[in-house]
């Protein structure tokens, strides 16, 4: 596909000259580098809460923003105005970063190399509302049928699509056209007395409406939401201390994501400020751990054919066998650390500077049966499902909080116990892991990643991990 | 400009009435931000844009719809309004939704100082050589400052308007700047980070830049070398920084949204002693100059003063009209929404009355317990007041901060360690909508070793 083809030079009437007019302006005083991000993001929401369709939502965004780069320094500055005048003013204002003579554009552009990692069915806007509005009818009733215990549902079901345009200065074109839908399910439980329990279940990815027709129904977000709920309401107090934890498939690979995932982004690690900067090539993890970044996994929530700075995606080694490989680029850190970009490269939206990030952070499976792995265990906590998880990087200390385990005594699974966080240290909690079970498994399309106030949807995935020691935060001594 | 969008929001609301809503609500919204981003010494980044955008609700009769668009002409109100009313023909009829009764619209009309116009006029280098002079203040603090995350000075103003199809029109600017800095201390392996951020709604009561880096660098260096303790049962002091997040715990459970539907462990406990007698909470949005002041809130109700809990007994939830109608009670002016959809219920400045004692007359108090500076993750599950938290700081030891301490969790029932609260500091301030002073709970369970 060229320009003339694509959203914005329909829609807009943008044409290669004005790309390259705004990106001369934009390096009018000079500067190395400079790119144009164009973004229209149409989104639509749907919710239910006590049987009532209470929310209905639609609406659109567009912008386009304007990067400089002169050295280690940016100048950025964005417009929700696409006429030339307003792109000319915001090019003007990046400018600003940079004092010295105009450097030269390219003249023409190559259109980048990209995958085809989510070809949609039926775009989001192509799809009938009343379609959308019985997603949430068919989770709400499933969810009450589960159990009769079962008093509250909330369920939601949000798309979008969001079109992409990024222009460089170097002559790179890209185009992408990004779907995403989600579903969510919160329900409450009750015995006749006692406090109520919540339950939690939700995904989705870069897919539309149809995916939840076929694949992953409301029926099988509802029914996993209300199992949880009833599961909590016989837990008892989560131990406090030190013990052995095995974390089950799929989504528990927040452990990776806030362990090691941050501490390589590579921001970080060309300042110096991250518990993992300067050990490439040393041992981070026990030699059963292989750690990759992956943005090519088909319809993911973390995938893209290009990212925001319009580099392709790859699939990045980050610990390979223990051993720590390398770091999440994007185009200034890898320019200034005189590495590659590594597809890394995102943003929340064109009002926003892009900065390495994560794709779908998973661990290799390894050869151990899931069951032998809870065999081996005399005492110790079996995490299922998670709540959030955070990290400070230059500590290496990272949380993440269980919201289903179940104790581990003589080798069974026994008691549920309620929510508690987990706390370990980036550089040294994967040195405790003892056994990787055969059972990876990507979580179901739930993950939002913040870093510096931008949110990002990313994605996880482990196989069932044994970890010989971590605290464990609850209240039980 | 203003009376242009103001214009907007009235148009569009009489379109939606025209096009078959029986009420409409529509919110705009438009800002501009600047943010000069400062690193070993040098500019790593400027940022300066604007950017707008308005959202329109509808109920034809019981059933609601919104929509929002960045296209503010002719065109895209037209669009947004029809948008709307197309998604109010698939939702359900619900008994309880609906604007404000008239009696409850109303702004304060008085000057609530949330504007000061030189925000917008402040050079972009003196904003730089504020930012440079803060990180400079925290590297040149200590030796083993060698490094930093950088410095930062950033401002915002906005305006925000609203209208509704039951008379209501009004608007307000308002304006407010920061200035942080992260250093990194560094002894040995040992690294660790913290920073300091002072933020106003004029510059001239910013912190100075030295003052912003020296506390920066004095917070990052004490957390050097820090211990992981046993696991134990003690009494847990909370910073102002790290009460505050406790607080933002009870906004949660306070929130009508969670009242009415069972989702916290406060509902029904009206007019109950759910706490200490040491402890008063108050809501108020009309305190002039703070981050959480306005003249109405999201449905245009005249923002007020609310006592949420008074000497621990539980007083009032905050509602919005929707929460409200659901409990029969009235709204308390806490809605709060972006520039679409349903409202919820935000706080105004939600804070803890001051008490008498000095964070060191806490201190002193206590033989051996945890001096919390950083919570990481986790947090209360507000259904049941389960709380479990990463955390960071400082162990007390005969009445001295003794050690820095990390990689430990703390944890408690939200309940028992509302009742449990035994001193309240008298150093209030308000850095943000959520304030609290220093805070001493009894006993709370350390997970450490």
């Amino acid at each position: 596909m060229g320009l003339s083809q694509s959203f914005f030079a329909e829609r807009f009437g943008l044409t290669e000259r004005d790309l390259e007019a705004y990106l001369s302006e934009a390096l009018s005083a000079g500067g190395e580098y400079a790119d144009l991000y164009f973004e229209y993001l149409a989104t639509s929401s749907i919710g239910i809460d006590e049987e009532i369709v209470k929310s209905a939502t639609e609406g659109v965004t567009l912008g386009v923003g304007v990067r400089v780069i002169a050295g280690e320094r940016t100048g950025y500055a964005y417009s929700d105005d696409l006429s030339p005048e307003k792109i000319r003013k915001a090019a003007r204002v990046a400018a600003m970063i940079a004092k010295g003579p105009a450097s030269t554009v390219k003249t023409g552009f190559e259109v980048a190399r990209q995958h085809n990692l989510y070809s949609m069915i039926r775009a989001p806007h192509e799809l009938g509302l009343a379609e959308r509005v019985e997603l949430v009818k068919r989770a709400d009733k499933a969810a009450r049928a589960y159990d009769s215990r079962v008093f509250q549902v909330q369920a939601t079901y949000a798309d979008s699509l969001r079109h992409v345009m990024v222009a460089t200065s170097e002559g790179t074109l890209s185009f992408d056209r990004q779907p995403m839908a989600r579903m969510s399910v919160m329900v409450l439980a009750r015995e006749k007395t006692g406090a109520p329990q919540h339950g939690y279940a939700g995904g989705g990815g870069r897919v539309t409406l149809d995916f939840f027709l076929n694949e992953k129904t409301p029926e099988h977000f509802a029914t996993e939401a209300a199992r949880q709920a009833i599961v909590q309401l016989g837990a008892k107090e989560a131990p406090a201390g030190e013990t052995t934890v095995v974390l089950g498939p799929g989504w528990p690979g927040i452990l990776l994501h806030e362990a090691v995932g941050h501490g390589l982004e590579a921001d970080f690690n060309r300042k110096g400020t991250s518990a993992f900067s300067g050990r490439v090539g040393q041992q981070v993890a026990s030699p059963l751990c292989t750690v990759i970044d992956d943005g090519t996994i088909h319809n993911r929530r973390g995938s893209l054919n290009v990212d925001d700075e319009g580099v392709p995606t790859q699939r990045n080694v980050l610990i390979e066998n223990g051993i720590l490989r390398g770091y999440l680029q994007d185009k200034l850190s890898s320019k200034l650390m005189h590495s590659r970009p590594s597809g890394n490269g995102r943003r929340e939206s064109y009002q926003h500077i892009p900065m390495p990030r994560m794709t779908n952070t998973y661990m290799l499976a390894g050869e151990s049966d899931p069951e032998e792995i809870i065999k081996s265990v005399k005492k110790g906590l079996y995490c299922k499902m998670f709540g959030g998880g955070q990290v400070d990087i230059t500590s290496g200390n990272f949380v993440f909080s269980a919201t289903e385990s179940y104790l581990i005594e003589d080798g069974k699974l026994t008691a549920p116990v309620r929510g508690a966080s987990l706390i370990g240290n980036g550089p040294e909690a994967l040195k405790h892991v003892s056994m990787v079970g055969r059972d990876l498994q990507l979580d179901e399309g739930m993950g939002i990643c913040g870093k510096e106030g931008q949110s990002v949807p990313v994605g996880v995935g482990i196989p069932t991990v044994k970890i010989d020691k971590m605290t464990v935060g609850g209240t039980a001594a | 400009m203003s009376g242009t969008l103001e214009q907007f929001a009235a148009d569009a609301v009489k379109l939606a009435r025209s096009l078959g809503a029986s009420d409409a609500e529509c919110t705009i919204s438009e800002g501009e931000e600047f943010s000069a981003a400062i690193r070993m010494r040098e500019v790593e980044s400027l940022k300066e844009a604007g950017s707008r955008g308005a959202g329109i609700r509808v109920l034809v009769g019981q059933r609601g719809g919104s929509s929002y668009t960045s296209d503010l002409s002719k065109t895209g109100m037209e669009q947004m309004v029809r948008a709307a009313l197309e998604l109010a023909k698939i939702t359900s009829d619900d008994p309880h939704a609906g604007l404000p009764d008239v009696a409850e619209l109303g702004k304060l009309e008085s000057d609530l100082c949330l504007y000061d116009p030189a925000i917008g006029q402040m050079e972009t280098e003196w904003k730089i050589a504020q930012a440079k002079r803060a990180e400079e203040a925290a590297l040149s603090f200590d030796p083993r400052i060698q490094n930093s995350e950088g410095a930062s000075f950033d401002s915002q103003q906005s305006r925000r308007v609203f209208a509704n199809s039951r008379g209501f029109l009004g608007s307000y600017a308002s304006a407010s700047c920061g200035l942080s800095v992260v250093p990194v201390a560094r002894q040995n392996e040992a690294m660790e980070r913290d920073y300091w951020h002072s933020a106003a709604r004029s510059a001239a009561k910013l912190e100075s830049p030295e003052d912003v880096g020296r506390i920066a660098a004095q917070r990052a260096l004490r957390r050097l070398n820090a211990r992981k303790v046993p696991t134990q049962k003690v009494p847990v002091v909370f910073e102002p920084r790290t009460a505050r997040a406790l607080l933002s715990e009870i906004f949660d459970a306070v929130n009508g949204g969670a009242i009415y539907k069972h989702a916290s462990f406060l509902a029904g406990k009206l007019g109950e002693t759910i706490a200490s007698e040491k402890l008063t909470v108050i809501d108020d949005a009309t305190i002039p100059g703070l981050f959480g002041t306005s003249p109405f809130d999201d449905e245009g109700v005249a923002s007020r003063r609310t006592v949420v809990i008074e000497r621990g007994v539980l007083k009032s939830y905050l509602l919005n009209t929707y929460t409200a109608r659901k409990l029969g009670l009235k709204t308390t002016g806490n809605a709060s929404r972006g520039i679409t959809g349903n409202a919820g219920v935000g706080p105004g400045n939600f804070f803890i009355e001051a008490g008498a004692l000095t964070p060191g007359e806490i201190i002193k108090g206590v033989r051996s317990g945890f001096y919390v500076t950083e919570l990481i993750g986790g947090g209360a599950n507000t259904v049941t007041g389960d709380y479990s938290s990463g955390a960071a700081g400082l162990w007390i030891e005969n009445g001295e901060l003794a050690y820095p301490v990390s990689e430990i969790t703390i944890a408690g029932d939200m309940s028992r360690m509302l009742r449990e609260i035994e001193h309240i500091g008298s150093d209030l301030e308000f850095r943000g909508s959520i304030a609290a002073p220093t805070l001493m709970i009894a006993e709370m369970m350390i997970s450490g070793q």
